[in-house]
This record gives C-alpha cells, sequence and structure tokens, in this order.
C-alpha cells in the first residue's frame, strides 16, 4: 500500500501559544482516519493545516507523497466538509456542487454529467433546484457531500460534519459515509469529539490531547489497549473503570489488592506474566465486569461489594459500586435482578484488564 | 369582587386613552413643520401675511412652487432650484456608487481575510467617521486647488467618496463578519480566487447592507452642506446651498411660501427615500447585526 | 508571480483606502495641527511661533460666546432628546396598535436636511407670523415669543429644531434597547406581581446603559458639529449669539480669512470630540475583540 498523507513533525503555534506539537502520522491510500479528542486539542487546526487553510510553521505534509506545505489548498487536490455545512447560500445546491468545476474551467458537459452521478449517488437530485436556506440539516448536510465528491479528490477532510445534526440523523448518515467509504475506496480524514463515531468510522484513530497525540492505532488497539489514562477515560462509553490498586509480588503471579467500600481489602490474582510496580491503576471496562456465572472466563475473579446505584439501559443494566475508592461501573444483563444496598458478587475479567503507571498515567 | 374588576377595567381604558392621547400630541409636534411648509407654500403671499400660520389655505396656488424651481434668487442668479437640484443628483449619484463599492471590498477584506494590522487600519478608519469635518476644511480646499478640482462637481464627488469610506466600509465590516470563515475556506479549496469569491459569494449576499448604505450615503450626501458650502462656487452649489441662499437672500420682498417650497423640493428625495424604502433600512441594519 | 500577487492581493485591494485615510484624514489633522502654531493670516506659515492662535481664540469675546454656546445647546440638546426619546418610546412599548405608522412620523425629520428643518422652524418662529401670531390670535394679546431675534434667547431656538430632529431617532434607538432586553426577566417580575411602572424603573431601564451611552455619543457628536441648522435658522445671529464652535471656524476660513484662528478653532472642535468618542469607541473595540 501506499502512503497517501503523511505527516511530518509538524508543528503549529498562534502567536506564543502552540496548538501542535511534533505530529507525525502516516496513512494509506484507502484508509480512514478519524482525529479525535476534546475540544481545544487542535485536531481542527490539523485538518485545516492539511487542507492549507492555515499554515504550519514547521515539518512537511505530503499528500500523495507529494509536499504541499507550501502549496495553496486548491491545488493539494483535496476536498473538505465543513461543521457549518459552509454550503454558498445564494447559490441553488446544482450551482454550490459544480461552482468549484466552474472555477476550474471544466466542459459543461462533464459539469452536468458529474452532477447528475454525485446527485444520484447521495440521493439529492430532487433538491437540486433548491437553496441552502430551503434544506432541511440532514439534506444540506448531503449537500455538503455532494459538493466534496464531485471533485473526486485524492483525499477527502471531514471537519466535524455530523455534530449538527440530531442524534437519529447523526446515525444515519454515520452509516451512510461509512458506505460511501466503502464504495469509492476514497482516503478520508474525519476530525470529530465524538469517540463513538471515531470508533464506528475509523480504519486509523489518532487521539489527540492539548496538541499532542496521545496514541495511533486501529478502533481495537485504542479501545483494547490504551496507551495511557487519558485514552483509556476518553475511549468508550460508559467509560473505562480506573481503579487505584496495590500488588504484591507472588513466585508466578502478582496479588492485586483493592480496597472496597467497607474498608476491607479484596485479593485478585493477576496470572498473565507482567511486571507491575506497587501502584498502580487497573483499567477494566464495564463489559469485563459481570454478575457472577455469567460466563466462564479464563481470568476471572470475583469480589463481592455494595450495589450504589442501578442504571436499567434497555438491553444492560449498569451497576455501581465503589472499589478502590472510586466509582467503578459494571455491565450486567438487563434479566438480572440486583437491589440497590444489596451485597452482590462481581466478577472481573482480568484478562481484558489494562494497568496503568498511577504517575506517569502510562500503560504499563 | 365584580365591582373592583370593572374599576380595574374601567381604569385601564382610561390608560390606554391617555396614552393614544400623548402620542397624538407627540404626533402634532413631529408633524406640525411639515403641514405648515406644505400649507404656506401653497398659499399666496397676500394670505401668508393676513392668515394664520396654521390656517389651511384659502385658494390653493402652486406659484411658488413654480418660482422656487426656476426663477428664485440665489444670490445673483435667479435660476430657482432646478439647476442645483441636478447638481446635488450629479455629486450624490457617483458618490454613492463609488463610496459603497469601495466600502464592500474593504469590508470583504477586513472581515474575511484578516491579515496583521487589518484591525487597526480599521480602527483608524472609524475614528477618522468620527472627526469634526472643519480639522480638514482649509487643507482640503487647498488640496482641490492643487489637483485642479477646486470648485468643481468632481471635487465634491471626490471629498464625498473619501469621507464617506469610513462609514461604508464599517457598515460591509459589519455585515460580513457574521457569515462564517467556512464559507471563505471552501471556496478557497473549491479553487476560487479573492476577487472570484467576492464577485460570486459575497456580493450576491449583500442586498441587505447594500440598501443600508446607499440609503445611508444618498442621505448624508444630499444633505451635506457643510462641503457644499466650502468647496463649491456659483454654478457648481449643491441644492442645500442653494436653499440656504434663497431663504437668505436680503434682495426684494421676503417670499415666505416660495422659501418653504424650496425647503420642499429639497427635502424631497431623502424624505421619499424614507418613507418607501426606510423599512428596507432597519431590515438590513439588523440582518447583519451590525449592533455588534 | 500570480501566486504572490493572489495572496498579497487583500493587501493591496485595501492599500488604496488606507493612503486615502492616512492623507485625507490624518495628514489633514496634522496640518491643520500645524498651522495653527503658526501666524498665519489670509496665507497660510509653516514657521512655528507656539499658542498665539490659541491666545487669541481664548481672548477673543466671540469664541467665548460660541464655547458657551455649545455647552448650552449641546447640555439641552442632548438632555431633552434623550428624555422625550425615552418617553416617547416607553409609550410606543406598550403593544400600540399603529406602531409602526407612528414610528415613521417620529422618525422622518431624520430624513431631513438641516437646512431644511432650520427653514421651517424660522418660519414656524417667526415673530410677525409665525406661532406667535397664532397664539395671539386666540386672544392672548399680550403673547410674545420673539426667541429667533432675541440674543438671549436665539440660541435656545436652535435647541428647539435640534430637538425637533435628533429626538425620534432617540426614541428609535432606545425602542430597540427596549425590545432587546430579556423577555423572561420581565415574566419572571410579571409572575412576581412587580407592577409595570416599577418593572420598567428597576429592571428594563438600568439594562439600557448601553444604549444611553450611545445615543450620548450620536447626539453630543451632532452636538459639536452642528452647523447647518444654525447658519440655516439664525445665521449665527442676530449679531454673533447663536455663533458655536463650527460657525465661529467657518467664518474665520472662508469670510474673514484667518487662517490661524480657523485651524486652531478646528483643532479644540476635534480635541472635544475625541474626548467624549474615543473612550467610548476603544471600549466597543475591545469588548469586540474579546468576544
Amino acid at each position: 500500500m501506499s502512503s497517501i498523507l503523511n505527516i511530518k513533525n509538524v508543528n503549529k503555534n498562534f502567536g506564543k501559544i502552540s496548538v501542535l506539537n511534533d505530529i507525525n502520522i502516516n496513512i494509506d491510500k484507502g484508509d480512514f482516519l478519524v482525529l479525535v479528542g476534546p475540544s481545544g486539542c487542535g485536531k481542527s487546526t490539523l485538518l485545516n493545516c492539511i487542507a492549507g487553510l492555515e499554515k504550519i510553521n514547521s515539518g512537511d505534509i505530503f499528500i500523495d507523497n507529494k509536499n504541499m506545505s507550501d502549496i495553496a489548498p486548491k491545488d493539494r487536490d483535496i476536498a473538505m466538509v465543513f461543521q457549518s455545512y459552509a454550503l454558498y447560500p445564494t447559490m441553488t445546491v446544482e450551482k454550490n456542487i459544480t461552482f468549484g468545476m466552474k472555477v476550474r474551467g471544466l466542459s459543461d458537459e462533464i459539469q452536468q454529467k458529474k452532477l447528475i452521478e454525485v446527485s444520484r449517488q447521495l440521493q439529492i437530485e430532487t433538491l437540486l433546484k433548491r437553496k441552502p436556506g430551503q434544506l432541511s440539516g440532514g439534506q444540506r448536510q448531503r449537500v455538503a457531500m455532494g459538493r466534496a465528491l464531485v471533485r473526486n479528490p485524492k483525499l477527502f477532510l471531514f471537519d466535524e460534519p455530523l455534530s449538527n445534526l440530531d442524534a437519529k440523523l447523526r446515525v444515519e448518515m454515520r452509516t451512510e459515509i461509512k458506505r460511501l467509504h466503502y464504495d469509492l475506496g476514497a482516503s478520508m480524514v474525519y476530525v470529530t469529539h465524538d469517540q463513538i463515531e471515531a470508533m464506528t468510522l475509523a480504519t486509523k484513530i489518532v487521539v489527540m490531547k492539548n496538541g499532542f497525540i496521545q496514541q495511533i492505532g486501529t478502533p481495537e488497539e485504542i479501545y483494547n489497549h490504551p496507551a495511557n489514562i487519558f485514552v483509556a477515560d476518553f475511549m468508550g462509553s460508559p467509560a473505562m473503570n480506573l481503579i487505584h490498586a496495590q500488588t504484591k509480588k507472588e513466585k508466578d503471579n502478582y496479588k492485586i489488592n483493592i480496597k472496597l467500600a467497607n474498608g476491607e481489602v479484596a485479593s485478585l490474582t493477576e496470572k498473565r506474566k507482567l511486571k507491575l510496580p506497587k501502584d498502580i491503576i487497573i483499567g477494566i471496562r464495564p463489559e469485563n465486569i459481570t454478575e457472577n456465572g455469567s460466563k466462564n472466563k479464563q481470568n476471572a475473579q470475583v469480589i463481592t461489594s455494595n450495589v450504589d446505584i442501578v442504571e436499567p439501559a434497555g438491553s444492560d443494566t449498569y451497576v455501581v459500586t465503589k472499589l478502590g475508592e472510586t466509582e467503578v461501573t459494571a455491565r450486567f444483563h438487563s434479566e438480572t435482578k440486583v437491589k440497590i444496598g444489596s451485597k452482590i458478587d462481581f466478577l472481573l475479567d482480568l484478562e481484558k484488564a489494562s494497568y496503568f503507571n498511577p504517575s506517569s498515567g502510562k500503560r504499563i | 369582587m365584580i365591582n373592583s374588576v370593572g374599576k380595574n377595567q374601567l381604569n385601564k381604558i382610561i390608560l390606554r386613552i391617555f396614552l393614544y392621547l400623548i402620542l397624538s400630541v407627540f404626533v402634532i409636534y413631529y408633524l406640525l413643520p411639515l403641514f405648515v411648509m406644505i400649507t404656506t407654500s401653497l398659499k399666496s403671499l397676500e394670505e401668508i401675511r393676513t392668515g394664520s400660520l396654521i390656517a389651511l389655505p384659502r385658494n390653493i396656488t402652486f406659484e411658488a412652487w413654480g418660482t422656487a424651481w426656476s426663477t428664485a434668487c440665489t444670490g445673483i442668479r435667479c435660476e430657482g432650484l432646478k439647476p442645483f437640484f441636478w447638481n446635488s443628483i450629479f455629486i450624490a449619484i457617483p458618490a454613492v456608487i463609488i463610496s459603497t463599492l469601495i466600502g464592500a471590498i474593504n469590508g470583504y477584506v477586513i472581515a474575511q481575510w484578516r491579515f496583521k494590522g487589518a484591525n487597526i487600519i480599521f480602527a483608524l478608519m472609524l475614528f477618522g467617521c468620527f472627526i469634526p469635518f472643519q480639522v480638514i476644511l482649509l487643507p482640503m480646499a487647498r488640496v482641490l486647488g492643487l489637483i485642479d478640482l477646486a470648485g468643481s462637481i468632481s471635487g465634491l464627488i471626490f471629498v464625498h467618496v473619501i469621507y464617506g469610506i469610513g462609514f461604508t466600509t464599517l457598515f460591509f465590516r459589519n455585515y460580513y463578519v457574521s457569515i462564517p470563515v467556512e464559507l471563505v475556506k471552501a471556496a478557497k479549496i473549491d479553487g476560487a480566487t479573492f476577487l472570484r469569491i467576492f464577485w460570486s459569494i459575497f456580493l450576491p449576499l449583500s442586498l441587505p447592507i447594500t440598501v443600508v448604505t446607499v440609503i445611508w450615503q444618498f442621505t448624508q450626501i444630499w444633505n451635506d452642506f457643510l462641503f457644499g458650502v466650502s468647496f463649491s462656487e456659483a454654478g457648481t452649489q449643491p441644492i442645500t446651498v442653494a436653499l440656504n441662499n434663497i431663504v437668505n437672500s436680503t434682495t426684494g420682498v421676503k417670499e415666505y411660501n416660495v422659501d418653504m417650497a424650496a425647503a420642499i423640493i429639497a427635502a424631497m428625495p431623502t424624505l421619499l427615500v424614507y418613507i418607501f424604502a426606510g423599512k428596507y433600512f432597519i431590515r438590513g441594519l439588523t440582518a447583519g447585526s451590525v449592533k455588534g | 508571480m500570480s501566486s504572490w500577487f493572489e495572496k498579497h492581493l487583500p493587501k493591496i485591494v485595501l492599500a488604496p483606502s488606507f493612503i486615502a485615510i492616512i492623507l485625507f484624514v490624518y495628514g489633514f489633522i496634522a496640518w491643520t495641527a500645524w498651522v495653527s502654531f503658526t501666524k498665519s493670516r489670509l496665507m497660510p506659515k509653516y514657521d512655528i511661533v507656539g499658542f498665539i492662535q490659541y491666545d487669541r481664540l481664548f481672548d477673543s469675546p466671540r469664541w467665548d460666546v460660541a464655547i458657551n454656546n455649545l455647552f448650552i445647546f449641546g447640555f439641552l440638546f442632548i438632555l431633552i432628546s434623550m428624555f422625550l426619546g425615552l418617553i416617547i418610546a416607553i409609550f410606543l412599548d406598550q403593544k400600540i396598535r399603529i406602531e409602526g405608522a407612528l414610528r415613521t412620523i417620529y422618525l422622518y425629520p431624520m430624513a431631513l436636511s438641516l437646512i431644511v428643518t432650520g427653514t421651517a422652524w424660522k418660519w414656524m418662529l417667526n415673530p410677525g407670523l409665525g406661532l406667535e401670531a397664532v397664539i395671539k390670535n386666540l386672544g392672548f394679546n399680550n403673547f410674545t415669543f420673539d426667541w429667533l431675534i432675541n440674543p438671549d434667547f436665539a440660541i435656545y431656538t436652535v435647541v428647539i429644531a435640534g430637538v425637533w430632529q435628533a429626538s425620534g431617532f432617540v426614541m428609535a434607538l432606545f425602542l430597540a434597547g427596549l425590545r432587546s432586553v430579556d423577555q423572561e426577566i420581565i415574566k419572571a417580575a410579571q409572575v412576581d406581581g412587580v407592577p409595570t411602572v416599577k418593572i420598567y424603573t428597576a429592571i428594563i431601564i438600568p439594562s439600557m446603559t448601553p444604549v444611553f451611552l450611545s445615543a450620548f455619543i450620536v447626539l453630543a457628536h451632532l452636538a459639536i458639529k452642528s452647523f447647518d441648522l444654525v447658519i440655516a435658522l439664525t445665521g449665527g445671529g442676530p449679531g454673533y449669539a447663536t455663533d458655536l464652535p463650527a460657525t465661529y471656524m467657518y467664518t474665520m476660513a472662508f469670510s474673514r480669512g484667518d487662517i490661524g484662528q480657523a485651524a486652531s478653532s478646528a483643532i479644540i472642535m476635534m480635541i472635544v470630540v475625541f474626548s467624549v468618542v474615543v473612550p467610548y469607541l476603544y471600549s466597543e473595540l475591545r469588548n469586540k475583540n474579546d468576544q
């Protein structure tokens, strides 16, 4: 596979404030890269830098192996879909879609051919004569995508394209974008603050915070092997449980001691070949804490604790208890009846647990 | 209980009547001068001298209007307001068009293509809107002489354009600043240039604010007196200067009806603009959230 | 080359206006300021001699009258316009059915030239045939209203005409201000049983400080620049009883040929305007940048 976008040692600052620090990313043709992180992490700035709408202070950006660092946006062979859609308000849908081709001097026949092709693909044929003001949010979104699609660029850029839609439409459009990616085999860079969007769409995720890359990986890697506490906490909903614990080395394995709410200490055994320090933070996702007897797991161990809150959520029930002085969420089957205040057994699947260094936050 | 409700109702009605009464008094206050101007202009001098200021004309005559338009004396010349009316038209129309166009492109640059120092330039322009023009009268008179525009219509157009740029830029800048920057970004990626984006995307959006700017500039320039009286000569004076000359000419009998007819003629264009386009002015002002 | 041109086009486009403003506003101010420190009379001279012109200015009884008039006119014009504007705005805010028509009537004087306004009021205030005669005809034979030709009162006629012209505009500003107050706060007060008058005095009007400030700035600016109105209404007379700094400057520049006096009076006017406007604009620009 050949590289379509290669970002090398990119730095960017606004005055004295540094917004991107030594960014290095490389993706292949056909990849769907998602930049995700909380607001202000620099993900949108990075996208604008890729588009050429912001100048970078140092480093290089290659698109299809061509150094684009000083090239104007129009010559980068990219297309972009904006959060606010940025449709030209006085032009009809048709003119919005063909404007880029017209500016570039393509013949009318080609323009019409592409317009028909794309409007069919996005099912907006009936809207072509309307103006953006007469469209619903979802329709505007489609037109914005159409404007990008007709260009048939090397790289598609999406800047939080779904965040102005209501929840139901957002899920629909998410599927649509995924289908488009599959159908076109196109390369895409997609910015979002929504970790579910990131997980569902990406072939590769970059998690960012304060202008630094926290982790790059496939959705599975990010989800199952978060590089640090920030990534662990940010990706996944409900968030990964982060429990303070002490370890004690025994001959083949580690004893992991977790403080319970009543002051007693529960002890678990980590059988994997690991090297753990004395103080650790255990990261364990809610689906890996279940009711006793639910499944046969290799490394499952029981802790008995008080039920503080029960949150039924349709297919699952989230049960909250207190371990290691933090609230811990467990995911039970909805059929399991649990009473608030009762003492029950929780089954922890340590095979799926991650361990973090409490002082550095890094994965062990 | 029923009684007190009835009493409340009565109080409310009395209050309403009082309210409308006061508002009517203000209507009279604002309309009286216009009423007096119109009625006086339709009276003969004889009737003015014998009748009451606020009485309706007994015999309507348009004689004063004819005099004001074509034979009234402004100083030595006695050609009425007609030539000066046209002077004002020839000054106002080019000056309005040029200053509006300049304001539009300036506003576009300042609001959407921010570069270092753009804000300082904008601030300098803004402060320029508020200077008392007395402070530039003397040097401008000399410069107009130097570039051979002294006393000419072109000179007045030039002056109105220069000192109109501040306001026209302000209007367009405040309107364009409310347009999301993504629009320019999207157009840049589409491959459009600076001028193409202005022409194809921003100009078509600008009708409301153009209406505001044109009305503002036209009113300012038509009603201007200071520049007119300072920088024109006998043949190039705008209508406001001519009106003042008619009213204050000391030769012959004082013809109040002619004065009033002349005043109405001078007021007519801006008054018509206000009556027919005033609502677009207000609408345009609020459309661009000019309030800031 | 062409990409360099495209990149710098925004600056190139703005440049002519920028140069024009620098030259014709700031350059000219500098020129006037310079000349105000010279001995210029009929022709400008350029060797600076100090504050001679300003000494002459402040020794001149005519300038004294002009400054006095500016204070009287400015104070009354601003105060009465604001008061009338606020009252009318509040009355208009009471769900008046014909509000649109009334607003048009209250606001139209703003569209007129001050020369027209001056001409109209000059006729209305004509002592022989104007309002005085109307009142006399009603039977008040001893009524006199000759402010226009009375040196002690003529300046008040300028106030009357000025207020007539500008108060409708102030009304429009206040009305917009009243309407922009958060309706939920007003509803909350109504639910709490606060009487209407109290809602206005305790909630709405205090929240309109920025509108008061804007109105004040606009009116003060109009007052200091007032020139046309005086010329049309009184011609500065009787004598120079209604001179304002603006008319003083004009007389010195174009009738008396005293460039030094014209320049120094213009500079004083500018200082007065800027001492009112600059702090306001500065805070406005700062607020905008903070957003």
